[in-house]
């Protein structure tokens, strides 16, 4: 909630925001950004995770960009320079993607052109980037990159294993299992991110109470 | 906005950044473009033509031969005439990439033809945005593509409502992918008619 304070009286640290990015502010679970991605490529870990690799790679390089230049920003182009800086490491992902891991690029289709959309980045663009230094951006950048891949994967975990019986391709479940289809269906990613976001809000319930209880 | 014209400045002043950072991304992209452009496109050859063998049986890589054709509505072509990796070189038929509308995007496919192209010899997916779990099953060699194979090339494909009747031109569709289906039968039946006369044309002509 450090977002809430006056900027004069507090900024995070790079520690306070490594440690957020992971699961107090998780962004997919607490500040539910991103839900293109998440919906959309977690049928398996695979697609999964080179999305949040992906995802990752333009968060940080965006990020370390507009630390770089914060003090040259106009406030009123500012929106205008992150989109700019946003989509050219899209741009730069899209096409190392289609020369290096060509199925798998095949496979994400449209979807890594649409990291550009996803609000994580321009968030963090926003609330961190632009008003702190170098370093603290990146690490917010890892924190936060860290905390969207644990949750794609976690989403992609829970759909691989009981849509298809494997994970990351290898096959878990014994072959009787019958394996869901749905799981792997847009539905079962609605299941599947409904069900988790509601264990990580009671997670979240109990441990507050405990600590109002102390 | 409220601002003061020395305060507002020119719109230089205003937008370098902005002008600056587009040419300098504009540069890297394009640095990107021309280092990583060329393994793109080798990537997309390679998929083509890592799909000979399967596609036409005793083909190999090595010997295919990329052939610009115009098909009957006059549109062009890039056709794959595939040979046997033997002494006499024989030609064993053709790889015909086509493409149309399927169900949800553009689908594309690879056709194998034999060498006077009266046979359908086998059949591959390219790309395709079909449904996952119902219509991307056509990427399927067993469930739904092996079928093509050994099919005449002389009459067009149909789809089975029911069991495939007996007269040899009859796909059996996808339980629920009807329309997916017919897509690739109609993508393979214009691009037979398309390109058929043009190869045959080109097999008389050339050896």
């Amino acid at each position: 909630m450090t977002e809430s304070h006056p900027m004069a009286t507090h900024e995070p640290t790079a520690a306070e925001r490594f440690i957020q990015g992971i699961l107090p502010e998780n962004p997919v679970y607490r500040q539910l950004l991103g839900m293109c991605p998440t919906l959309a490529v977690t049928g398996a870990m695979e697609p999964a995770m080179t999305m949040a690799a992906a995802t990752a790679f333009v968060l940080i390089s965006a990020n370390v960009m507009i630390s770089l230049i914060r003090r040259l920003l106009k406030p009123h182009l500012r929106i205008l320079v992150f989109t700019l800086t946003i989509a050219t490491f899209v741009t730069i992902a899209d096409r190392v993607l289609a020369a290096y891991l060509y199925q798998m690029s095949k496979q994400l289709g449209p979807y890594v052109p649409l990291i550009i959309v996803n609000c994580l980045i321009i968030s963090r663009c926003e609330i961190c980037s632009s008003k702190q230094g170098t370093f603290v951006a990146i690490c917010d950048a890892v924190g936060m990159s860290i905390g969207f891949a644990l949750a794609l994967g976690s989403i992609a975990t829970v759909r691989e294993v009981l849509g298809s019986g494997t994970w990351f391709g290898l096959p878990l479940l014994p072959d009787s299992w019958p394996g869901w289809g749905i799981m792997v269906l847009p539905p079962g990613a609605f299941l599947t991110l409904g069900l988790l976001l509601g264990i990580a809000e009671w997670i979240g319930q109990r441990r507050k109470e405990k600590q109002q209880g102390a | 906005m409220s601002e003061t014209p020395e305060k507002r400045g020119g719109h230089i002043s205003q937008a370098w950044l902005v002008i600056l950072l587009a040419v300098l991304y504009g540069g890297a992209l394009a640095g990107v473009e021309t280092t990583l452009g060329p393994i793109i496109e080798k990537n997309k050859k390679d998929e083509t033509l890592g799909k000979v063998p399967q596609l036409v049986k005793g083909a190999a890589v090595g010997e295919t031969v990329e052939i610009q054709l115009a098909g009957v509505d006059g549109s062009f072509q890039t056709v794959y005439r595939v040979f046997a990796d033997d002494a006499e070189k024989t030609h064993k038929g053709w790889v015909l990439p086509a493409g149309g509308k399927g169900f949800a995007d553009r689908i594309e496919v690879l056709i194998g033809l034999n060498a006077d192209a009266s046979v359908i010899t086998g059949l591959y997916v390219l790309d395709q945005k079909e449904t996952p779990g119902l219509g991307d099953y056509i990427t399927d060699q067993e469930r739904f593509l092996d079928q093509f194979s050994g099919r005449s090339a002389e009459r067009p494909l149909t789809i089975a409502k029911g069991d495939p009747a007996g007269d040899g031109n009859q796909i059996r569709p996808l339980t629920g992918a009807t329309i997916s289906s017919k897509s690739v039968a109609d993508i393979v039946n214009s691009a037979i008619a398309n390109f058929q006369e043009p190869i045959r044309r080109e097999a008389a002509t050339t050896r």
